[in-house]
């Protein structure tokens, strides 16, 4: 085992990529000599060189486009956007390009892309570097969203997301990029196709993804104190959605919070909340619960940015509401 | 008469489209006389003229539904300008596409059962007039958003220069596009990285309804991709042996490495921007200065006075083609209907491929 964190991680993967496929490549804003935004390909533009380690113009739609143009002639780009939204300026190449040519074409192109970026609040960026909206791009047919949420994960979802022969997009959590943990020195590439059971647990399902896992984690152990054993699950890929693992939890707790840093109103949580009523009606003991982010864009201040978004505390009383326990 | 008809009948023997026999217009054009090479040139521009007419035709009875865009006035910018493509090299087109489609070789057979939405088209049905696609050309679109197209051609120009294949990315857009944010940005990028992008530019004064002296400040577009370090050049779009010139002289300079080159075709769309347009925004007088100086009826007029061909192979041209759009529209009454279960084929691919590394070596 080695201790890294979750940019390592994620630079040890890309490095990983530039090394086995020749037509792996690079490109982004500020990705080579200032080394990432968040310092995630630090040193790679010594190791690489300029060719495949591509700082661009901040010209975000043309360079995500040339992503999409360069996997159609036969390279496998991984594009980095700064963060999510900034990514609304490539909005017209992900969802009009990316998403439809392979349909449009009737099956002729596949966009063998990977879109990266960070997402998320919690270090008082404000309402313009903090918002939440993989949900938005889990809407769209044609792309997979996966959200890594572990070391093992930031380490092992990029090289599958090079393998799919459809556009990925990479939603990293903004306050995960500094997790110290432990990862295999053989860690591997991980699948992009199911959740994962991240503790077990019998009384309710805690179902969550990317930065607001440990969170829910630590209410679990909160509630594991109150004599709730709470499971959770962490969703890893957003589109599509694991729907049989997220059941078979349901099925066995017969009660659902889930917790997402999107707002409420029309987001992935209201998705898994529709589904899991319209199949899975008859296995619940309680209504579901959500936990997510209040209906504000994200404020400056410390105290009213930890207020928009979801904390253990408002996890532990929605799971004890479900419970049927008060206070 | 029987020998010219021979002669200039296309190949449409099979469905597989003629890509090998078409698109290599500027290997046969050395070999073929000029005043062949030119007969040439008419007769893709009449194709394309007339399938379009019966396409409006078929737009009315029905068959073809949907936004129908037609390129009818601006032929000559895409025979002319396909004579200096290669057929390795790409093109990314508009939702205008339909010349540029038959120009670069997709058989009229599939591009005419893709207005149908039939299977058998060259997008198998999926996109329809505003998107057709044909790998088999490198035919990236048919993209519908415009200045959308734009990026994709310097991505795949940069796909090119990585692997170092000497071929050009083709990608026209109208004087629309030249007003989004896209526009701005590709162009600097290509120019940034000397990538082998020809931008062509099909000015045809209108966005939709908006006239290019409403909708730009500097309306001498050159001067756009000059301020970008882009050499850049007008041309008369009308003149369809103009646009070949021109457009010779840039894909060699882009060949040498001279990085992207922007021209401008100054050209005229004679029908409405697409069939629900009732064309308020310009007088009937002003298409009628344009009329006269329609690409085919100039070209023709000048080849037969000039001795080049005569009325009687023009009139052959006309039933070769008569002929070939009789053709295409019985394929697409012939052609099938998806069938609705496959409905969601095509939106992912279906087994993830092995990822299997070239065995280039990474320096």
């Amino acid at each position: 085992m080695i201790t890294t964190t979750y940019r390592e991680a994620i630079r040890a993967a890309i490095r990983e990529a530039l090394t086995k496929d020749a037509r792996v490549f690079l490109m982004g804003e500020d990705v080579g000599r200032y080394g990432g935004a968040y310092g995630v390909s630090k040193g790679l533009l010594a190791e690489f060189g300029p060719d495949r380690i591509r700082d661009t113009p901040l010209s975000e739609s043309t360079f995500v486009g040339a992503g999409i143009g360069a996997a159609l002639g036969g390279m496998r780009p991984i594009v980095e956007v700064m963060t999510v939204n900034f990514s609304l300026l490539a909005l017209d190449q992900i969802v009009n390009n990316a998403a439809t040519i392979r349909h449009m074409s009737g099956g002729q192109f596949s966009i063998p892309l990977v879109i990266r970026m960070a997402t998320g609040a919690g270090r008082q960026l404000a309402a313009q570097h903090a918002h939440s909206l993989e949900g938005w791009y889990a809407h769209v047919p044609g792309i997979r969203v996966v959200a890594p949420a572990t070391l093992d994960d930031a380490r092992g979802m990029l090289w599958t997301a090079l393998e799919d022969p459809d556009p990925v997009l990479i939603f990293e959590h903004q306050t995960l990029y500094n997790m110290e943990g432990q990862l295999a020195n053989n860690a591997q590439a991980v699948d992009l196709d199911r959740a994962a059971v991240r503790r077990p647990g019998k009384d309710v399902s805690l179902i969550t993804y990317g930065g607001t896992l440990g969170k829910t984690l630590q209410a679990a152990e909160t509630l594991a104190g109150e004599g709730i054993d709470a499971e959770v699950i962490d969703l890893r890929t957003l589109r599509p959605l694991d729907m049989p693992t997220i059941a078979a939890s349901v099925k066995k707790t017969r009660r659902a919070v889930i917790v997402d840093e999107g707002w409420r109103s029309g987001s992935l949580s209201a998705e898994i909340s529709a589904r899991l009523v319209e199949q899975h009606f008859y296995d619940l003991d309680a209504p579901i619960a959500r936990v997510c982010s209040a209906e504000v864009p994200i404020p400056y201040p410390k105290h009213l940015e930890d207020a928009a978004i979801p904390q253990p505390p408002a996890i532990i009383a929605a799971a004890r509401e479900t419970m049927g326990r008060r206070g | 008469m029987t020998d010219a008809k021979v002669r200039l009948k296309p190949d449409t023997t099979s469905e597989t489209n003629t890509a090998s026999d078409r698109i290599a217009p500027s290997d046969r054009s050395v070999r073929l006389q000029p005043d062949e090479h030119r007969t040439r040139l008419l007769h893709e521009m009449i194709r394309i003229r007339r399938f379009e007419e019966k396409c409006a035709e078929l737009y009315s009875a029905g068959k073809i539904r949907g936004f129908l865009h037609l390129y009818i006035g601006e032929e000559a910018v895409a025979v002319g300008s396909m004579q200096a493509l290669s057929p390795q090299d790409a093109i990314v087109a508009t939702y205008r596409e339909h010349g540029h489609a038959l120009a670069r070789g997709i058989s009229m057979n599939a591009l005419m059962a893709e207005m149908y939405g039939k299977h058998e088209g060259c997008s198998r049905g999926r996109g329809g007039s505003m998107h057709v696609f044909d790998a088999k050309t490198r035919f990236y679109g048919g993209n519908a958003i415009v200045g959308g197209g734009l990026p994709l051609a310097v991505g795949l120009a940069l796909a090119d220069a990585l692997q170092h294949r000497p071929h050009v990315t083709a990608c026209y857009f109208g004087d629309g596009a030249v007003a989004e944010g896209e526009f701005h940005e590709s162009l600097n990028l290509a120019a940034l990285w000397k990538l082998p992008v020809l931008f062509l530019c099909e000015n045809n004064l209108y966005a939709m309804g908006t006239h290019i002296e409403r909708a730009q400040s500097q309306t001498d577009l050159k001067a756009k991709a000059q301020s970008y370090l882009i050499a850049a050049e007008t041309v008369d779009g009308m003149d369809v042996m103009a646009v070949e010139v021109a457009t010779r002289r840039a894909t060699e300079r882009i060949r040498r490495g001279e990085g992207p080159m922007f021209i401008e075709f100054r050209t005229y769309r004679f029908r409405a921007h697409s069939m629900f347009d009732a064309e308020l925004y310009r007088d009937k007088s002003e298409v009628e200065v344009w009329k006269a100086r329609d690409p085919i009826a100039t070209f023709s007029a000048t080849l037969t006075s000039g001795g080049q061909a005569s009325d009687v192979l023009v009139s052959a041209i006309e039933d070769t083609v008569t002929e070939e759009v009789a053709e295409a529209v019985a394929f697409a009454e012939a052609g099938t209907w998806e069938p609705v279960e496959d409905l969601l084929h095509d939106v992912y691919t279906p087994a993830r491929e092995a990822h299997t590394a070239p065995a280039v070596e990474v320096k």
